[in-house]
């Protein structure tokens, strides 16, 4: 099974730079422990305290996984999967 | 590093900063992938709607990064107002700049400045803030 998962600038010093990498996972939280299995500490950059983090979105192809269960969020071979930083401030 | 930046798209910021006084206002503008050049404006949506946060739509952030994918292009600027504080980077800003590689744009609609442009850019990297010259072209 394998997943692309797309990087954003920020968290591509985990990943040597690539913009996407394939990962695997039945779940949203799978996914996450493969991609920390490979890229250690980028789980903690999406996690906090076992939950997503606030200003992380997460997409499963087109969806926010915030409307697909969050970390419950079934995904299967061939999904993409998009990690994106929000742009929010104060 | 310094940020070059057209009068129209200025001008246009500080419009829309007005427009959407007493929220804050927020939006990008895109270039060429690797040029820096900050070609292509685009209002965003506040989706807090909010005089002291903003957020770009999570909905609406996706499909800003596919259209800036498929067009070759990348985010060159970040910008929102600050309605009654000065046009630097609150912690908030701070603590939520993700993107490394942009120019953080500020402009403040408080009254007391509205007649004088409050226009600043910055750099936010690892909460770092650095400010940088803003060069105005006609």
């Amino acid at each position: 099974m394998s997943i692309e998962v797309r990087i954003p600038t920020i968290l591509r010093p985990f990943t040597k730079d690539q913009k996407a990498v394939a990962a695997s996972g039945a779940s949203l939280t799978a996914l996450i422990t493969d991609l920390d299995s490979q890229f250690p500490g980028i789980g903690e950059r999406l996690l906090e305290n076992g939950a997503l983090r606030r200003f992380i979105n997460i997409y499963v192809n087109d969806e926010d996984v915030r409307f697909l269960g969050g970390l419950d969020a079934q995904i299967k071979d061939g999904d993409s999967v998009t990690i994106l930083p929000a742009v929010a401030g104060g | 590093m310094s940020l070059t930046i057209s009068r129209a798209f200025v001008d246009a910021i500080i419009e829309q900063s007005r427009a959407e006084y007493p929220d804050e206002c927020c939006g990008v503008i895109l270039g060429p992938v690797g040029s820096g050049k900050a070609n292509r404006l685009k209002a965003m949506v506040n989706a807090a709607h909010s005089p002291t946060f903003y957020e770009f739509d999570p909905k609406d952030l996706l499909a800003l990064y596919r259209e800036v994918d498929d067009k070759d292009e990348e985010i060159v600027v970040i910008y929102h107002s600050h309605t009654e504080t000065e046009a630097y980077p609150s912690r908030t800003d701070i603590a939520y700049a993700g993107e490394p590689g942009a120019h953080y744009v500020l402009v403040s609609s408080r009254e007391e400045i509205a007649p004088a442009i409050e226009f600043r850019s910055y750099r936010i990297i690892d909460g770092e803030v650095t400010e940088e010259e803003v060069s105005i072209t006609d």
